[in-house]
């Protein structure tokens, strides 16, 4: 597809430093949607990324003003801050073909 | 009538705390304002001034009630909004600078997410609740919620959310609105938010023939009784003003003192004294009568007074009516010049009835003159039917009434109709009916004028002619000849024959009078001559008379010396000489 291709291209050459997948996932203290997403987003880099990402996990309970700043509404929000472009995912990351088209893997698939 | 209701005091038993918006008319509709410490719903089409109105709210509640508020925006960016009020003066930066204000943007743009599961609407209610508690806000407003449905997918879970976020405000005791937009049937797309709000207000936007007017009107308000009508609102640079229909209770208070309408005679034919205060004057006229040239000397009396007037112009614009009305030798410039004078110029099809209502009603508000003059009324009827314009200008009157001004509507009556009545029905609502009307006669038309009615006081039931000099406006007796109401060059003739006739007589009265005097002089030289006549013939006899005595006298002393000559003579010719001199 030629937004695949697009989006391909711009990871290419954005992606000058060896690739690393810089995510943030955004959940809120300890409910089952939060749990659920965390569990998820860490098998899924293990197996799809391993080694080569870099994952945060902000509880905007304990930051609000971080939930401001990055325009966070719906949550669990994960987004890919690198490498380009910038995607934004919610959910509890349960449906993996979107999680890996969201961070775009799904070539594979 | 709910209309009266609106007046009442609706917190008499202390049920239901409100918060006051601010928003000029909307607390007196809603009896005090917005459910406080709960969800309202203002819903509407585009461009009805949803988004105006709760930023009002907002500001209005930061700056005058300080109540800090937060202002949650889905369509536009914080420096968007703050440009677009900026018009409205309102100063965004400065109160968000103060802590007053917060505005969150929200951005949710589709193409950018991926949904990848269950998810919820935590993250909102987390900024909300940071947002309110930064600045201990007790206002709250979302604008609109509609974008979240556009930008997530799952309705199930949005509708759950959008449940939970006003239990969730009513929770956190802010006095929340939630703008919605209408929808196909439903006062909201969703056809939720109306259901869970315990306040919901449509905003209107109506075309009628081609003038649109923005209606209010409030759906539901749980808990406490509230204006149902549809009330027409403004926004201008003030922001938004609601107008409630004025209070029919008709409770007014009445003066007796008098004002004067600035033309002499006609304050002469209103019982000398001239019009009540507060009380309307209706002047009706076909064209060309000189109704504007009334209204701008009642202006120009009333400035003189150094009281205020507002002219409301409906078909001329200030400044030709300032070089017209100085054709007869009123200059209303100086009045403008020193503030007392106000124009107000719009076309009647500027906007609807209403909000001509509302624009005189703020504008009278905001200058409070004692007089008030709309010139014309008529055009009124082009905008709305005639039981319309009649219903506006009752309160129209009666809102002037509550606050004491006086007002003169002009209206123009067609030429085809004998008026008793004007096309705008209003006559029977005013104090006082003038009516200027053509008089054709002898081939030109002159103006007369006359009282139809006048409350209150005795009035002059005299036709008068009314003139249009270069030094203002003059009423003259028209003169009722032999033929019938002379007016004009007709009743100059007349005066003027008049005049030549007591010349004539004049002259005739002299020559008789000359006459007389000559009569006396020979008369009086007649006198004279007889009297010396008789004076020439009383010397005359007095003059025998004189010999006689003198005669006598010398007889006697004759005698006297006869006897003494004699010496004697006897006793009875003394005796006899003594009875002879008796004769």
């Amino acid at each position: 597809m030629a937004d695949e291709s697009g989006v391909l291209d711009g990871y290419n050459e954005e992606n000058t430093e060896a690739g690393i997948y810089v995510l943030r996932l955004f959940i809120t203290g300890a409910s089952p949607n939060s749990i659920r997403a965390v569990e998820n987003i860490k098998s899924i880099c293990e197996e799809y990324l391993p080694g080569n990402y870099d994952l945060q996990i902000i509880d905007i309970h304990q930051q609000p003003q971080l939930a401001h700043g990055e325009d966070v509404i719906a949550v669990p929000l994960m987004i890919k801050l690198a490498p380009y472009p910038k995607r934004r995912m919610i959910g509890d990351m349960s449906d993996t073909k979107r999680v890996l088209k969201g961070l775009g893997l799904s070539t594979n698939s | 009538m709910s209309k009266s209701q609106k007046n009442k005091e609706p917190v008499q038993y202390g049920t239901l705390p409100k918060a006051l918006t601010g928003i000029t008319g909307l607390d007196e509709i809603t009896g005090g304002g917005l459910p406080y410490g709960r969800p309202s719903l203002i819903c509407g089409e585009a461009g009805s001034g949803k988004t105006l109105m709760s930023i009002e709210f907002i500001v209005r509640g930061a700056v005058q009630y300080n109540e800090p508020g937060v202002f949650v925006a889905f369509e536009e960016k914080s420096d968007e909004l703050a440009i677009n009020v900026a018009s409205l003066g309102f100063d965004l930066k400065k109160l968000q600078a103060e802590n007053k204000l917060k505005i969150d943007h929200v951005h949710i743009d589709r193409s950018e997410i991926e949904e990848t599961g269950e998810y919820d609407l935590e993250g909102l209610f987390i900024r909300l609740g940071y947002a309110i508690d930064s600045i201990g806000a007790k206002r709250v407003v979302l604008d609109t919620l509609e974008n979240l449905f556009s930008g997530l997918n799952n309705q199930a879970v949005l509708r759950a959310e959008l449940r939970r976020l006003f239990t969730w405000l009513k929770e956190k005791g802010v006095t929340a609105i939630i703008t919605g937009e209408r929808g196909e049937g439903a006062l909201t797309r969703q056809g939720l938010e109306e259901y869970v709000s315990d306040c919901v207000i449509l905003l209107d936007n109506r075309v009628v023939n081609q003038i649109t007017t923005r209606r209010l009107r409030v759906i539901k308000y749980r808990g406490t009784v509230h204006g149902t009508n549809e009330y027409p609102f403004l926004i201008d640079e003030d922001g938004i003003s609601v107008l409630p229909v004025t209070s029919l209770k008709m409770a007014n208070t009445v003066s007796t003192e008098r004002i004067s309408t600035g033309v002499k005679a006609l304050d002469d034919m209103l019982g000398g004294r001239g019009l009540y205060r507060g009380g309307s004057v209706l002047v009706s006229g076909t064209a060309g009568t000189g109704k504007t040239s009334l209204a701008a000397s009642f202006a120009n009396e009333t400035c003189n007074r150094k009281e205020k007037c507002i002219y409301f112009a409906m078909e001329e614009s200030p400044n030709q009516i300032i070089r017209n009305i100085r054709s007869i030798g009123i200059d209303l410039q100086k009045h403008v010049d020193s503030g007392l004078l106000i124009f107000n110029a719009s076309r009647p099809n500027l906007h609807g009835l209403e909000m001509h209502l509302v624009a005189m009603h703020k504008c009278i508000k905001k200058y409070r003159p004692s007089v008030v003059i709309i010139d014309p009324i008529t055009n009124f009827i082009n905008i709305g039917s005639v039981s319309e314009v009649k219903n506006m200008l009752v309160r129209m009157i009666d809102f002037l009434q509550e606050e004491q001004i006086s007002v003169m509507f002009t209206a123009l009556s067609l030429n085809t109709i004998v008026n008793e009545q004007t096309d705008e029905g209003v006559s029977s609502l005013v104090d006082a009916w003038i009516l200027v009307r053509d008089i054709e006669f002898n081939g030109e038309r002159n103006r007369g004028l006359y009282v139809m009615k006048s409350r209150g006081m005795k009035h002059s039931n005299q036709v008068r002619e009314f003139i249009i000099t270069g030094n203002g406006l003059q009423l003259v007796d028209v003169y009722l000849g032999p033929d019938g109401i002379l007016t004009g060059s007709a009743r100059e003739q007349q005066m003027l024959l008049e005049q030549t006739g007591e010349a004539i007589r004049n002259s005739a009265v002299t020559r008789k009078d000359r006459e007389i005097i000559r009569k006396r002089k020979v008369l009086e030289a007649k006198i004279a001559s007889l009297h010396t006549e008789f004076e020439s013939v009383e010397e005359e006899l007095n003059k025998v008379y004189l010999e006689e005595e003198l005669k006598k006298e010398i007889l006697r002393k004759n005698r006297e010396e006869v006897i003494k000559i004699r010496r004697g003579e006897t006793e009875e010719n003394v005796q006899t000489s003594k009875t002879s001199r008796k004769k």
